[in-house]
């Protein structure tokens, strides 16, 4: 078995991401779960420059960065290739790659917002918004004869909105709102019911309440901090 | 030839890095180049969601975003290789890749600054030299003459291409960014760096870069 572990947090979109190109590779690992509020020394060792998970750490050396680390399991790994063979199609899926996180920072405010403050959720929403509607039409990978960025099978792309989507539904259900509304988003409504039900994906979902309740738990953390200063 | 077009800014860090793979591979293109306040109809076409620059068209087909332009060109001329070939390398040169880029709001802050429109409570020199620290002890440390070994790689083109905004930073805030006593070793880098024939003959005039960026920058304030 391959010296494996991965450094992560079970609710983080990064951590899905490698989780998932792990399995659907049959890649045996060592799940090492990270306390966000008590980080081990030994991920502070391995990511000393943002010391943030996942950190996936092979032979004793670790790979920082979850795209980075998901790319870096391709290459080792091919079965089930995520990276497209072809350099053009991997230059354009690098690129809807590099979007996706832009999403992730447009979305993240969604955890902290007041949403008894109108204005301020209407700017956080209309941010988003904006983003998933250039992924709706603008996106070329994304069309209505294809299920996934990847066309047949998923790939980095998927792998790499799949996660901030999932991350957004959560964000839907703290806030009881609805964002990634299917009238205004139909492609990407459509999309990500195909990619939640991919076995390996499905299986490897984190469950919907929970993932509600410890971004709870965070806001509540930090607003506690934010109090106390 | 290959029917290769580059749309870019001759004065962007961004168009640099591209201007030098194409180079140091000795592979023949046409430069476009394109008016910062009047882009090209072919270019919001091609880069439809940031229309920005560089865009590189490989017959009729843009490809967007300097290093992953850069990693592209390396992909289909394997000559003179920029990319790490070991796995291991490769996901560490992405990294510090990743890591410049991140680099870039501190350089636009800083730019920005003396310009007039700054607002930021500390010196925004500062929050650059944080990130050079972290260069200069976590990323440089037992490398030789570049991040690449012997011969420059992709990390030495995305940070040698921010470290020429530096210079702009310097001429525009007058103050000395690239500290030898607190860089020694970036500052021998970019000094190794700077010196390989095919930088050195790609590298735009200090004065007129940093002229061109200021002005660009007060008529960007003025109308804003």
């Amino acid at each position: 078995m391959e010296d494996l572990k991965l450094h992560g947090f079970w609710y983080s979109p990064f951590t899905m991401r490698v989780v998932w190109t792990l399995k659907l590779k049959g890649l045996a690992y060592e799940n090492i779960e990270e306390d966000r509020y008590n980080k081990s020394p030994q991920l502070l060792e391995y990511n000393p420059v943002h010391k943030k998970t996942p950190v996936l750490v092979h032979g004793g050396k670790p790979i920082c960065e979850s795209m980075i680390i998901v790319q870096y399991i391709d290459e080792l790994w091919p079965q089930n290739p995520l990276v497209p063979h072809d350099p053009y199609d991997r230059a354009q899926a690098r690129f809807w790659v590099a979007y996706s996180e832009q999403l992730f920072s447009a979305v993240v405010p969604l955890i902290y917002v007041d949403i008894a403050d109108d204005e301020e959720k209407e700017k956080v929403i209309e941010k988003v918004q904006k983003l998933l509607k250039d992924i709706e039409d603008q996106c070329v990978l994304l069309d209505d004869e294809k299920k996934f960025f990847g066309g047949d099978n998923i790939n980095i792309v998927d792998i790499a909105f799949g996660s901030m989507i999932k991350f957004l539904v959560t964000m839907e259900d703290l806030n009881k709102l609805k964002v990634l509304e299917v009238e205004k988003f139909p492609r990407l409504h459509s999309w990500f019911d195909n990619f939640k039900n991919v076995s390996i994906i499905k299986e490897n979902l984190p469950n919907r309440e929970k993932m509600c309740a410890i971004m709870k738990y965070i806001r509540e953390r930090k607003r506690e901090l934010q109090s106390s200063n | 030839m290959e029917d290769l077009k580059l749309h870019g800014f001759w004065f962007s860090p961004f168009t640099m890095r591209v201007v030098w793979t194409l180079k140091l591979k000795g592979i023949a293109y046409e430069n476009i180049e394109e008016d910062w306040v009047n882009k090209s109809p072919e270019l919001l076409e091609y880069n439809p969601v940031y229309k920005k620059a560089p865009v590189l068209v490989h017959y009729g087909k843009p490809i967007c975003e300097s290093m992953i332009i850069v990693e592209y060109i390396d992909e289909i001329w394997p000559h003179y290789s920029l990319v790490p070939r070991d796995p291991y390398e490769r996901a560490q040169a992405r990294f510090w890749v990743n890591y410049a880029d991140q680099m870039v709001p501190a350089l636009f802050a800083a730019l920005y600054f003396k310009c007039g429109a700054g607002e930021e409570k500390e010196n925004p020199t500062e929050k650059i030299w944080e990130h050079l620290k972290v260069i200069e002890d976590q990323c440089l440390g037992d490398k030789r003459k570049f991040f690449g070994g012997d011969t420059i790689n992709i990390v030495d083109i995305a940070f040698g291409s921010l470290f020429k905004v530096l210079y702009t930073i310097e001429d525009v805030n007058e103050v000395k960014v690239i500290e030898t006593e607190k860089f020694p070793l970036l500052h021998s880098w970019f000094n190794n760096f700077k010196n390989v024939t095919v930088i050195k003959e790609n590298f735009p005039d200090r004065e007129k870069m940093s002229a061109t960026i200021k002005s660009i920058i007060e008529k960007a304030l003025a109308s804003s």
